[in-house]
């Protein structure tokens, strides 16, 4: 049970149950979907850039507890960031659930530090990552639906 | 004296949970491993079945003293192989009482066979403005090759609609039948769902129209008896893997006439009986549509598959089979906030239900800790997704080796999973 505890942490669950920014964004400088055709998860992340910094994020879409979580705190963490800092975060947290970063070494991750316990279920990393590959089209402006595929 | 031990197929019914339990599963290696240190509970038999030991031997000694190319050696070996392929063949034929072993074609697997049906019989048949009919329930492996089709000849794909419990509505049916359809493409049984669908009638209406009609029999060669004459269907597919052979192999049914009628699906060896630059003239059934060396060891792997279910008995596992289907149904319908999707009056082997709450995929990771392999997800049929209007479902599926105990397990798993989400 401790894996599964590791996984489905109470900020998690929480996330899973009661996202936070979900919703479509008025005046979104760019958007962008994305879907995992495994599972049917799909994310729709809007952004609002003043210059090169984050000044609104949001998402919509239907997914697992994981990929719910994930895109909101991620939206969370993101607001007041800087392109360079997300696309950072994006590399830190990856490390993580993929099991190449021990959270205690990446402060900066902050809340994003509650997906560690993805590392021990290689097959739910897609679900974590979907809403971060998904707002790296949005943030490059790519028309194209992004596919964990 | 009665002969004690053994399988019989004349076993009383009241006989058959006992067998069951005790010993079919000592001859599936696989399911007596430990996951998570909890006893394995193969519950997802809808996407692949467990090999029971004489399908393996089959293989291992097929490779071990007989391996070697069929229909062309002067040589022992390639004479062995031979004997066992077309051996193999006459066994697929009796398996659905085929009226000859030239109407059975081995393909790669269900998907291949109805590929080869659209690409093949409909490219010769079917021309600009004409109908393809499927239903609302079927896999994406019966929808997209009939799209391909369709797209290529500018007809049209036409859906049978469904009613709520995932039944086929059988008087919409006919209305969809017109001048234009030119076959009819359709599950004997629902992957997702479970609903066995009413063939012999479909077939009967699809005929008074002169449409023929090809059966996506994947979901129903593992649970039921099949007779493809008694049907009276055109063709018929169904897959190795799923009815305890390996993968890579399945079969083709279809009427010698129909085939014989038809165009190769692939040029290469085997499927020729002269080639020159100027004229190739095709091999006779069923080897005009098996180009290329097949895959012999799988198929003598179905052909040991074959023997081992008839060993058992076809009817005795749908007896089971459908003891445990309605145990598991009880047992789940008491969970509150658990809806089963898919409640036909006719089912088979499938369990697919969705949690208040708890996405599927979660289901399914924390149901995976406690040792139970259940599917979840669009199980490659978004479109039955999108008329219950749920992303997807988590599904267990049956085979004849799951027990009631499994179901149990099962059950408290889910419970499990309630407790985690709170």
């Amino acid at each position: 049970m401790t894996d599964l505890q590791d996984l489905y942490q109470e900020l998690i669950l929480d996330h899973g149950r009661r996202p936070r920014n979900f919703r479509a964004l008025d005046g979104a400088t760019g958007n962008a979907e994305g879907y995992n055709p495994l599972c049917g998860d799909k994310v729709k992340i809007f952004v609002k850039m003043d210059g090169d910094i984050v000044k609104d994020i949001s998402f919509e879409g239907a997914g697992c507890a994981i990929s719910t979580a994930s895109a909101s705190i991620m939206t969370e963490t993101l607001k007041g960031k800087t392109r360079a800092q997300a696309e950072e975060l994006f590399q830190t947290f990856h490390n993580l659930v993929t099991g190449r970063q021990a959270q205690l070494d990446a402060p900066e991750l902050g809340k994003l530090a509650v997906f560690s316990g993805v590392s021990e279920f290689p097959i739910r990393v897609k679900c974590a990552t979907l809403s971060w590959h998904t707002l790296r089209a949005a943030l490059n402006g790519e028309g194209e639906v992004i596919s964990t595929e | 004296m009665k002969a004690k031990g053994g399988i019989l197929a004349s076993e009383e019914p009241t006989r058959v949970l006992s067998f069951e339990a005790d010993s079919i599963r000592e001859d599936f290696p696989i399911l007596k491993q430990l996951v998570y240190g909890k006893p394995l509970v193969y519950l997802d038999n809808a996407a692949t079945s467990q090999k029971p030991t004489a399908v393996i031997d089959a293989m291992t000694h097929y490779y071990s003293t007989d391996n070697s190319n069929i229909h062309r050696g002067v040589h022992l070996l390639s004479e062995r192989a031979t004997q066992q392929y077309e051996e193999a063949r006459v066994k697929a034929q009796h398996f659905i009482n085929a009226a000859a072993p030239k109407e059975i074609i081995f393909t790669r697997g269900t998907t291949e066979a109805i590929n080869l049906v659209a690409g093949s019989y409909g490219r010769a048949n079917v021309v600009s403005g004409d109908e393809v009919l499927i239903s609302a329930m079927e896999h994406h492996s019966n929808i997209v090759p009939w799209q391909i089709l369709c797209e290529e000849k500018g007809a049209r794909l036409r859906v049978a609609p469904i009613n709520d419990d995932g039944e086929l509505i059988l008087e919409e049916f006919p209305k969809l039948l017109t001048e234009r359809t030119k076959i009819v493409s359709l599950a004997h049984v629902s992957n997702a769902l479970g609903t066995i669908n009413p063939i012999r009638a479909i077939v009967e209406i699809a005929h008074r129209h002169n449409v023929p009609v090809m059966i996506d029999g994947a979901q129903a060669a593992p649970h039921m008896k099949l007779d493809v004459q008694e049907l009276n269907c055109d063709f018929y597919a169904f897959s190795g893997h799923k009815v305890f052979g390996p993968t890579g192999i399945g079969v083709l049914y279809g009427k010698a006439s129909l085939l014989d009628a038809m165009p190769p699906y692939q040029g290469g060896g085997d499927m020729i009986a002269s080639v020159t630059f100027e004229k190739t003239t095709y091999n006779t059934l069923p080897y005009k549509f098996e180009a290329g060396t097949p895959n012999i060891a799988g198929t003598i792997g179905l052909g040991a598959a074959i023997d081992y279910v008839n060993q058992i008995g076809v009817e005795r596992i749908a007896r089971y089979e459908q003891e445990l289907l309605d145990y598991g149904t009880d047992a789940l319908s008491q969970i509150p906030g658990l809806r089963l999707i898919g409640t036909a009056k006719d089912k088979a082997g499938v369990l697919s239900f969705v949690l208040e709450g708890v996405h599927p995929h979660d289901v399914g990771t924390i149901l995976d800790r406690e040792g139970i392999a259940i599917r979840t997800g669009h199980h490659c049929a978004m479109p039955v997704m999108d008329r219950f209007g749920i992303p997807a479902t988590a599904r267990a599926s049956l085979a004849f080796y799951n027990t009631k105990e499994e179901i149990d397990a099962l059950v408290a798993g889910i419970h499990k999973v309630k407790e985690v989400f709170g």
